[in-house]
């Protein structure tokens, strides 16, 4: 039994960073809103990068809580929608060259939640999803943010989402 | 504090909610305010689209409104709070929100302690019979000083 040879990292980590470009470019409110995308294998970090225009209390200043809420989401929908495309990408179900032109398949937030702990100062934040169930049809997320230090998170939501329909499945 | 007329709280909460730089980046408008209550609106934009297949508004742009609208309604109830912030939103998302247009928002806030302001706010296009979303949040309620 001959043992297939590993790809070459470039290779690999081309694949995969065009493979999640092509899912944030997609979307205008993520470039909007300045979102990227940080990612360590399959790890993904939200990178929400300070400006003014997401102020929403200018006597602190403070970020406004509907850009926390919206930092969130976009981080809870990236990295279910990511979940589900590494998997197909991995298992070479899709082919990641046909990413680019291919529709999103975004799943669809049916409630969110959103815990604001600490004022979101002027300043970077960063946010990390976890998806805790991801079923056929449903999945929950977890994402909590934070801005200078992990361990003091500024806030933290819960979402509930439908999930796309998979490749040649028709929409419900 | 007594001194403080109805009007004088509207002015107020008025020149706030206008002073917010995210709300005017977002085009949000406030239509009407007064005793807990406010009609909000945000005209479609095509930055703000989370679909781009449909052209569907970015659930988080609906939140913002929502949020902002629930915020002011703290700020107009005749509590005459000093401030607000958000402690908790929880959003609903009933149906996708129809392309090309505007978004309103209806914010009560229904319900305040000393210091807890509870409020409930829907979101419609122009289908008002269908909301599009709606949500629930508690906020911070700081009572001017010398208020009891």
């Amino acid at each position: 039994m001959t043992r297939a040879k590993p790809e070459p990292v470039q290779v690999v980590k081309q694949r995969r960073d065009a493979a999640l470009r092509a899912l944030l470019s997609g979307v205008p409110y993520i470039q909007y809103l300045g979102i990227q995308f940080d990612r360590r294998g399959d790890e993904l970090t939200a990178i929400l990068p300070f400006d003014e225009k997401l102020i929403g209390n200018p006597a602190l200043p403070a970020l406004h809580g509907g850009v926390t809420a919206a930092f969130l989401e976009v981080a809870a929908i990236i990295e279910l929608s990511w979940s589900i495309l590494w998997e197909e990408m991995e298992a070479g179900k899709i082919d990641p060259a046909a990413i680019a032109g291919m529709p999103l398949r975004l799943p669809k937030t049916i409630d969110f939640t959103v815990d604001y702990l600490r004022t979101g100062l002027p300043r970077d934040a960063y946010a990390r999803a976890r998806v805790n169930r991801s079923g056929r049809r449903y999945a929950s997320v977890h994402v909590e943010a934070w801005q200078d230090n992990r361990a003091r998170l500024f806030a933290q939501g819960t979402g509930h989402f439908l999930m796309p329909p998979a490749p040649g499945e028709p929409a419900e | 504090m007594t001194d403080v007329t109805a009007q004088d709280v509207t002015a107020l909460a008025r020149r706030f909610i206008e002073a917010i730089p995210h709300s005017r980046a977002l085009g949000m408008h406030l239509e009407s305010l007064g005793a807990g209550r406010v009609v909000m609106t945000m005209p479609y934009d095509l930055r703000f689209v989370g679909d781009p297949a449909t052209g569907v508004l970015h659930g988080g742009a609906v939140s913002a409104l929502m949020d902002t609208a629930s915020g002011a309604a703290v700020m107009c109830h005749p509590a005459a709070p000093a401030s607000t912030a958000t402690l908790d939103l929880r959003i609903d998302y009933f149906r996708a929100a129809t392309p090309g247009q505007t978004i309103t928002a209806r914010a009560e806030c229904y319900h305040v302690t000393r210091s807890v302001a509870f409020v409930r706010v829907t979101a419609t296009d122009e289908d008002e019979s269908r909301p599009v979303a709606a949500a629930t949040g508690a906020f911070t309620l700081d009572r001017p000083k010398g208020a009891k």
